[in-house]
């Protein structure tokens, strides 16, 4: 039915075109993946490493650690000890990928099918991502975020921006709300900031957009990223304990400036805005693994790729999904790639052609040949850690040969406490999902108190997961932070888990 | 549903606020680190893009972390599993060899030691020269003379056609027809198309073609009416004068270059000339520059000469202070120039001549000069006999002398291409922020 899209591995922006209809052919109508609209944009490698340093966004405010990680990737890069990545791609809607200029075509194929198919429905899909990111307001906001940062530099001169953004970024993985959706504004406290918003808007006004048809701003999707109520100082209620110390300080912090407040505030929203990545890093990037694995095939299979191609893609896709031994020198952690491109080749095998073993462990859709639902629904509800918890198949154990060790501080050695046998499935399979709960590595430190009636002491504390303490290298640097923020002494615990509460 | 746009022509170097604001945070460090690469490079290198490494100190980003080995327990999962069974015993890796082993590589700073990255030439010159300054540029620089430059002034509404600003014309422009409602060709030609249409169609509509005839004739007017461009669209950029104030400078460098100095002494010579013209060019966009080397006759030369050509011959060192006062007379009068001058030599000159060099010095150079830096060339066993500020040869002896009587005149020492650097610097340094050498 079909003819090659192209030929060789150079492309043009036609090419580009019929390739993103086929790739989009079989997402949508054979995997039935929803997206949001796409945009791409080709870049060169000079341009790559610019969005690199900066999380990848394209707005970001300034500050100088974005200058360092660019630093350090140019370096890299011009000593040739690390490729730069193939695409970047964006949470936001439309969905922006930049694709990289040095890709062939067939990288290109891949790399489309990749992030403009598979991130792309993650990122629509999953309900963290739904719950707690504004795909329609990210780049609105951050441009504000850094019109505003830059305003505050030229007003109040660049070193103090940085103290307060040095700060805030010191506390970034205490500045999420994990639990709970932070405090809906009422109605009037709404039109207030709304308000205050417009009367940005019309200092940066230009007069020109005014005579657009058509051009009206849509001042919802802002305020859907404003979503806190005004009261600051001291006057507000605390609701302790707090776990969002970010947050805490900038409501009552007695020292803070309004301008100050607003940048923590700028911090804690891009903080919750990558916080479901985080969670979803083997999910997210497995989805798009498999997503450009399968399409990639299928492509071949109609004819529409040419011998070349599908060699070039194995070649790289291995590549991507190369999981060295635990003692390789290449080994730097467990490669989410891999992982999450494992486990869902495993959901569809065992959908397809189970074993008895499978039919026992997954008997809700092992043989019924439904993998492309039962994908769907992995994920758009579950995060890494139940993701695993509920699909890390015994066949990907042993394949990935997974063994867990027991670390205790006082003993001389580590304890294999259980291997890829039947005795060790389900304890590795709950030791590799505990990992991937963020809680076991990002230190829970949370307010519990402000003595204001006092000397205005900010009692912090650290809820020890499974008796592990704080590196007492970086402990006291953070706690210097966040004095700074909160104008007087601060005072941090340790308790262990079960302790308190 | 796609959309592909081409950002390649769009501009790079938008990480250059970042990076800018990582030196600045770093400067220290990176201030030292590049003193100490520079130490025992050749000058040429400076104008050659470097790669540094910096301690972490002044750019750490400190965060909370979990210190497992400090205390608790943990569990982690690991592939590639070959020999392991159940409640195997495997020993711990003492601690300091424990890298690699099972961490996500860190971003945030920990347990790197050192940071590595690139600096352009620009900016190594920039950190290399800070704090250094021409001694004392200021004080007689109240003779400045007035000069103008000229620069961007905004926009203005009138102006010769060659300065027309096309994109806010245009967008004026724009602008305006939006707003006016200017009609598009588009919708004229739909109009009388439709009239076209009508024309031919049974039964003939009279009151239609009215109504469309009407309509074209009324868009028709319109365009005319709204101009695409109009006169008021229309900006200029515009220019003023602006006085710059620049005080007048010359700096002579006075080199050795007889037969007493061997190729070492003359390299070593070189390479302060080197970074000097450097520095100057770099530091003062109007600063005249006077090379004059000699033997046992002195002679004005370029740049080119100077640093590259050869001769031999005797020693007269005063030959060239003779030279340099001549020029002095001749071309800079020392009412309106600031002059500076640098000398380099190996210490040796015809008997009699330091008499003669210390005369002149005091009488005719000295009070003229704002600045005078003599830079002696050693080997590294004269370096050691002369190990005393007092002791040294004739010149050096005799120099002596004209540096207690004269604030301005300063002597240094050489050896090595390592001294050049820190002498560089000591010779240079900005009041209030001595060398750290």
């Amino acid at each position: 039915m079909s003819q090659l899209l192209y030929t060789g591995s150079e492309w043009d922006f036609a090419q580009l075109r019929s390739m993103f209809t086929a790739i989009e052919d079989v997402a949508l109508n054979d995997l039935k993946l929803d997206v949001y609209p796409n945009q791409i944009e080709i870049i060169s490698s000079e341009q790559m490493l610019d969005a690199y340093s900066a999380h990848g966004m394209p707005l970001m405010y300034h500050h100088w650690s974005f200058g360092k990680i660019f630093a350090r990737e140019e370096a890299m890069y011009s000593k040739g000890w690390q490729a730069l990545a193939y695409e970047i791609v964006i949470n936001s809607n439309p969905c922006i990928a930049y694709l990289m200029e040095e890709n062939t075509a067939t990288m290109q194929a891949l790399v489309m099918s990749h992030a403009c198919f598979g991130h792309n429905h993650f990122f629509k899909n999953n309900y963290l991502f739904r719950q707690w990111t504004n795909a329609e307001a990210i780049l609105d906001y951050l441009a504000f975020a850094r019109k505003y940062v830059s305003a505050c530099e030229e007003k109040y001169g660049s070193d103090q921006v940085e103290i307060v953004l040095d700060a805030a970024h010191s506390i970034m993985e205490q500045g999420v709300f994990r639990y709970r959706r932070p405090p809906r504004p009422s109605r009037v406290q709404r039109e207030e900031r709304l308000r205050k918003r417009m009367q940005y808007e019309e200092q940066s006004f230009n007069d020109l957009w005014r005579t657009l048809p058509g051009q009206a701003r849509d001042m919802s999707a802002d305020l859907a990223l404003v979503d806190e109520d005004d009261a600051v100082g001291l006057q507000a209620p605390m609701n302790l304990p707090e776990e969002n110390i970010i947050y805490f300080l900038e409501k009552h912090s007695p020292v803070l400036k309004a301008w100050q407040r607003e940048i923590l505030r700028i911090v804690r929203n891009v903080a919750q805005y990558f916080y479901p990545q985080m969670q979803t890093k083997v999910m997210n990037e497995g989805c798009a693994t498999f997503v450009h694995h399968y399409i990639m095939n299928a492509l071949y299979d109609r004819g529409q790729i040419p011998e070349g191609a599908i060699l070039e893609f194995l070649h790289s896709h291995s590549s991507v999904v190369m999981q060295p031994g635990y003692d390789d020198s290449r080994y730097s952690g467990i490669n989410p790639y891999a992982l999450g491109f494992a486990m869902m080749s495993d959901i569809r095998r065992i959908s397809e052609d189970p074993k008895a073993e499978d039919l026992e462990w997954f008997p809700d859709f092992a043989g019924k040949g439904d993998w492309r639902d039962v994908l769907r629904h992995a994920w758009a509800n579950f995060r890494d850690e139940s993701f695993i918890q509920q699909y890390l198949s015994p066949t990907v154990m042993r394949e990935l040969k997974l063994f867990a060790i027991r670390d205790k501080a006082e003993e001389p050695a580590y304890t294999v406490s259980a291997i890829h046998n039947d005795a060790g499935y389900r304890r590795l399979r709950t030791s590799l999902a505990r990992l991937y709960d963020l809680a076991t590595h990002q230190p829970d430190v949370q307010v519990v108190g402000a003595n204001l009636a006092g000397d205005r002491t900010l009692a912090l504390r650290h809820t020890r997961h499974r008796g592990v303490p704080l590196a007492s290298g970086t402990r006291e640097a953070v706690l210097k932070h966040i004095r700074l923020l909160w104008g007087y002494d601060v005072a941090l615990e340790e308790f262990d888990e079960g302790d308190v509460r | 549903m796609v959309n592909f746009i081409d950002r390649r022509l769009n501009p790079k170097g938008k990480s250059l606020a970042n990076r800018q604001r990582f030196i600045r945070r770093a400067r220290a460090e990176i201030r030292e680190a590049v003193q100490k690469t520079l130490k025992d490079r050749s000058v040429a290198d400076l104008a050659k893009n470097q790669k540094i490494s910096i301690p972490t100190r002044g750019t750490k980003e400190p965060r909370f972390r979990h210190d497992p080995s400090a205390g608790g327990a943990h569990e982690r999962v690991l592939p590639g599993n070959r020999e392991f069974v159940e409640g195997d015993q495997i020993k711990k890796p003492r601690q300091g060899e424990a890298g690699g082993r099972g961490k996500d590589a860190s971003t945030s700073g920990e347990g790197e030691d050192d940071f590595s990255f690139s600096l352009s030439q620009d900016e190594i010159l920039d950190l290399f020269f800070e704090d250094l300054e021409l001694p004392d540029l200021v004080k007689t620089s109240l003779k400045d003379i007035r000069t103008t430059s000229w620069r961007r002034a905004g926009l203005t509404t009138a102006g010769s056609p060659n300065q027309v600003n096309l994109v806010r014309t245009m967008r004026n422009a724009f602008g305006r027809r939006l707003a006016m409602k200017r009609p598009k060709p588009e919708e004229i030609e739909a109009l009388k198309a439709e009239l076209a249409v009508c024309r031919l169609a049974e039964p003939v509509d009279a009151e239609r073609i009215r109504v469309l005839e009407d309509e074209i004739a009324r868009l028709e007017h319109r365009r005319k009416w709204v101009p695409f461009l109009d006169p008021v669209d229309v900006r200029y950029n515009a220019f003023e004068e602006q006085p710059t104030p620049t005080s007048r400078a010359v700096m002579f460098c006075l080199m050795d270059v007889s037969g007493s100095m061997g190729e070492r002494e003359k390299d070593l010579a070189k390479r302060f000339f080197m970074l000097l013209h450097l520095f100057l060019k770099r530091r003062y966009q109007r600063l005249d520059i006077v090379f004059i080397r000699h033997t046992h006759e002195a002679q004005e030369v370029d740049e080119e000469a100077f640093f590259y050509s050869r001769q031999s011959g005797g020693t007269i060192v005063s030959s060239a202070l003779e030279e340099m006062q001549r020029i002095v007379h001749e071309r800079y009068a020392t009412g309106e120039w600031n002059i500076y001058a640098a000398q380099a030599s190996d210490g040796y000159t015809q008997t009699g001549d330091a008499t003669r060099c210390v005369e002149m010095l005091n009488q005719d150079l000295m009070p003229i000069c704002q600045y005078y830096a003599y830079v002696e060339i050693l080997d590294e066993r004269e370096m050691e006999v002369f190990s005393s500020e007092e002791s040294g040869a004739e010149l050096w002896r005799a120099y002596r002398t004209v540096a207690r009587d004269w604030k301005n005149f300063a002597t240094k020492r050489i050896a090595k291409p390592q001294d050049i650097f820190p002498v560089f610097r000591e010779l240079f340094a900005r009041d209030g922020a001595e060398a750290q050498a």
